[in-house]
């Protein structure tokens, strides 16, 4: 039984923040962690990367997109109103050592576990070089957040309506042409930008790790369904990751597998609807 | 080694009995009375005998007075003049001669022994002979879901006996004084004991026999391969099938639970020291009950939001109902163990830590790391792991999609890699699901299939076609990368491995090409990595299985136990049983006469 504390509606309802009451997991979970939750009997389980966490007040900070079914469920819950289950903290913690100048770039909702991992960089004395991006401004998320925890921070939204217009990978391509201190990126978001992100830094040769989203169903290493390829072998994220070296990542392999339950996903809204 | 008790010839029972030599009827009916008529020879003299052919009747008339005490020194039929004394055998009361004659006993002609001395009360027939009256009962037959009906709904299978067939079935048990069918069970329940009960109408009494020894016999007499335990060593198996002790272990169970007859065991006193168990399988539920029982505080973690293990998220409603599964989770709740669901020790809690606030762990995390082949195409759209897709159904009832949210796979064309009973568990239940055609694809040959037998039967009865000694090469997708085809190789058996059995060799050149719209891979399992990586010390053998003292079932870390798949590789729920026991008794053994631990928030 898993308290909503606090409830937080952004995107004009696209995108909401949820505080949830658990305290074992708060006290445990580190920058790069994720949890799984089932809303009720018969939800299903989904995985969410933590964004924040209080280990005082034992509260975990989850930002998500409403996408499908659950989600959308998820959404009409409110403050006062209980998880059935949440399971955590689940995957590797992100491997986060003093090295120098890192830069952190997020997209969407991969924002949200962006902030958790920079700001774990940012207190190992980091320089850290944010840069996140959304479509417009309203999808923005964790603005003031991040750059509290930033030294730089640059904003891109595809539509222009706040920051630069276009996507991350421009201004991280300048930053790669102009400074020859980086050390590493790290790069969470929809596969198409960790995709063009990696094969960018690629030509850079900056070593760049990714965070992975593949469909899950229990989280603990039990069932394949969240296998990735990365180099020659088959991994699974929820054990080995959710974090790999992106150079080496199938991501197109990643988007075909994720795609599999698009129409389930459709059929599943229009029941819950009629 | 006679017995006056003749069980299947009643007392009132009246015999036909016949000359062993030339079949003449010793009966004789002289104005309505009924008697048995026999020549003798007596102290040299001959002697005409009159018995009376009533079992419980022991009348005697002699045409020359004997006195109490004498035998006769010969029997004989009075048509043909041979002797009916039978020298290899004697009187079981007395010890003197007997006389042999044939009697028509439920159709069979039997020996039926009768002493020749004079106020002996004496005559039935050997043990042996008993024997083969009951050989007779043919082992009955259970129950079972209409084979066409089955294919469309998840409901339970065997129905289970019925009273009478219980009743006729535990009358074919021996009661053998060395019972071998009680080496054969895997903790030794106490077979012959339980099924006597059973004999005796006293079901609910029988069920509280067999929970001495195993506290989930509603499970096991459903999953166990009792055909490669108990029932392989049965001595009536020898010459018929053995005495279908799984089913009489299942009947009781389901009666003791239907007539609502359970009750909580008795737990001794709180003794203050505390368990954790990690797992709630079958290994860790055995090591809860039996710690509980002895007066520990049992904690018994779960990672997944419900408990049971592989018998909820693995084995498929179908075989066995989750509302048993369930009934038993309760009755461990009864007894005082605390459950905490949602807890994956290692990441949340490290074993360390657990050791802060517990005396003792016991890990049974089972085998729950999915094994692929590695081959091309397995990353596919619709390729599944059997645990993925079992998981799907049987824990988060994807069956019931959009009843429940969790999607359902689904296929027309399905074809489950494997031969053990999971690939028998994913494809009756691919089956069910609405797919045409589901085909078991295995290397080696029917011989060899690794399932529970009674699983292959029930897999053949509902339409399930076996590819044997054949092997996947790879799948083969669609432009959108969905799986539409696998091809495969033929094998031939070659020389016996490392298991002992044949290795399959594929033949060069025999590839071919079958239709797939939904493949599940289910050709075992390994260890689950997450309890290890915040446990480095924790000492693991080369296939990555925890390594344990044989006697204790303890770990490289003292007072953490292990048992069950975890440390054998994927087994049976008996066998983990049986290592919870034995690390139950180990830890109990330790404990007991220790300090008591200070508990910390």
């Amino acid at each position: 039984m898993f308290e909503i504390v606090r409830k937080q509606e952004m995107a004009k309802g696209t995108i909401i923040r949820f505080d949830i009451s658990a305290p074992k997991i708060a006290k445990k979970i580190l920058p790069g962690q994720f949890i799984i939750l089932r809303v009720n009997e018969t939800g299903e389980r989904i995985p969410l990367t933590v964004a924040d966490k209080d280990s005082f007040a034992g509260i975990i900070t989850i930002i998500f997109q409403v996408v499908g079914k659950t989600t959308a469920l998820m959404r009409s819950l409110n403050t006062g109103d209980i998880i059935k289950d949440v399971v955590g903290p689940l995957g590797k913690a992100a491997e986060v050592e003093k090295t120098g100048t890192v830069v952190m770039v997020g997209g969407g909702t991969g924002v949200a576990i962006l902030h958790h991992v920079a700001k774990a960089y940012h207190e190992a004395g980091n320089y850290v070089i944010g840069i996140i991006g959304a479509q417009n401004k309203d999808m923005l998320i964790l603005e003031n957040e991040m750059s509290n925890i930033c030294d730089e921070l640059i904003i891109t939204t595809d539509d222009g309506s706040y920051g630069k217009q276009g996507f991350v990978t421009g201004p991280l391509k300048t930053y790669l042409s102009e400074r020859y201190d980086i050390k590493l990126v790290y790069a969470i978001g929809p596969i198409i930008m960790m995709k063009n992100v990696t094969k960018l830094t690629k030509e850079f040769k900056i070593p760049t790790i990714v965070s992975l989203n593949p469909v899950m169903i229990d989280g603990t290493g039990m069932c394949g369904g969240c296998r990735v390829k990365v180099g020659n072998e088959t991994n699974f994220a929820c054990v080995d990751g959710p974090d790999f070296d992106g150079h080496q990542v199938d991501f197109d392999e990643l988007e075909n597998r994720n795609s599999i339950y698009l129409k389930d996903e459709k059929d599943s809204l229009l029941f819950s609807i009629r | 080694m006679f017995d006056q008790d003749v069980k299947y010839l009643k007392f009132k029972t009246y015999i036909n009995a016949y000359c062993p030599h030339c079949h003449n009827s010793f009966n004789v009916e002289k104005k309505e009375e009924k008697s048995i008529f026999f020549e003798a020879k007596y102290k040299k003299q001959d002697v005409d005998l009159k018995l009376s052919p009533y079992l419980d009747v022991f009348e005697i008339e002699t045409s020359i007075p004997f006195e109490e005490g004498d035998t006769l020194d010969d029997l004989l039929c009075p048509k043909c003049n041979q002797s009916i004394l039978n020298k290899e055998v004697t009187c079981g009361e007395c010890g003197s001669d007997v006389g042999e004659v044939m009697i028509s006993a439920l159709s069979k002609l039997m020996p039926f022994y009768i002493c020749t001395k004079y106020g002996c009360e004496w005559h039935g027939l050997t043990k042996a002979d008993e024997r083969k009256l009951k050989l007779k009962i043919p082992r009955q037959q259970m129950p079972e879901q209409d084979q066409k009906l089955r294919v469309s709904n998840y409901q339970e299978v065997p129905y289970g006996y019925t009273s009478e067939l219980a009743l006729l079935e535990a009358g074919r048990c021996l009661q053998c004084k060395k019972p071998k069918c009680v080496e054969g069970c895997p903790v030794n329940i106490d077979i012959p004991s339980f099924i006597a009960l059973i004999a005796d109408e006293k079901f609910d009494e029988a069920a509280k026999k067999i929970k001495e020894r195993n506290i989930l016999p509603s499970i096991c007499g459903r999953v166990c391969p009792q055909e490669d335990q108990c029932e392989k060593q049965c001595i009536v198996g020898i010459k018929d099938e053995p005495v279908a002790i799984g089913r009489l272990e299942r009947f009781v169970a389901d009666y003791e639970r239907k007539m609502d007859l359970v009750k909580a065991p008795v737990v001794k006193v709180d003794n203050g020291k505390n368990i954790a168990v990690v797992g709630s399988g079958p290994a860790g539920l055995t090591v809860a009950a039996d710690m509980r029982q002895l007066g520990y505080g049992v904690t018994i973690f779960e990672a997944l939001h419900e408990t049971g293990g592989v018998l909820t998220y693995g084995i498929p409603e179908f075989r066995l109902p989750k509302s048993i599964v369930q009934f038993e989770i309760n009755y461990l709740q009864s007894m005082g163990c605390r459950i905490e669901t949602n807890h994956v020790i290692g990441p949340l809690l490290t074993l360390d830590e657990l050791l802060e606030n517990f005396d003792s762990i016991f890990i049974a995390v089972g085998a729950g790391l999915p094994v692929f082949m590695n081959i091309e195409g397995e990353s596919l759209g619709n390729v599944f792991s059997a645990n993925e897709y079992l998981t799907r159904m049987n824990l988060m009832k994807a069956y019931r999609f959009p009843e429940y949210d969790t999607p359902m796979p689904s296929g027309s064309k399905v074809a489950v890699i494997g031969g053990g009973n999971v690939a028998m568990d994913c494809a009756r239940t691919a089956k069910r699901a609405g797919a045409e055609e589901v085909t078991i694809i295995y290397r080696r040959s029917r011989h060899e299939l690794p399932a529970r037998a009674e699983e292959v039967h029930h897999a053949e009865e509902e339409g399930i076609i076996f590819k044997l000694l054949n092997n996947p090469v790879r799948y083969i997708g669609t432009d959108s990368n969905k799986i539409k085809a696998i091809e495969c190789i033929k094998m031939e058996l070659g020389e016996p491995d490392a298991s002992g059995r044949r290795r399959p060799v594929p033949i060069e050149g025999s590839n071919f090409v079958v239709e797939c719209d939904l493949a599940i891979v289910a050709i075992g399992n390994g260890p689950n990595p997450i309890l290890f990586q915040s446990s480095p010390n924790l000492k693991r053998n080369r296939w990555g299985y925890i390594e344990v003292n044989e006697e204790t079932n303890e770990t490289s870390i003292p007072n953490v136990y292990a048992g069950g798949d975890i440390v054998t590789g994927s087994a049976t729920v008996i066998l983990a049983m049986g290592a919870g026991r034995v690390a139950a008794n180990a830890m109990h053994a330790k404990l007991s006469g220790t300090k008591k631990k200070t508990k910390k928030k």
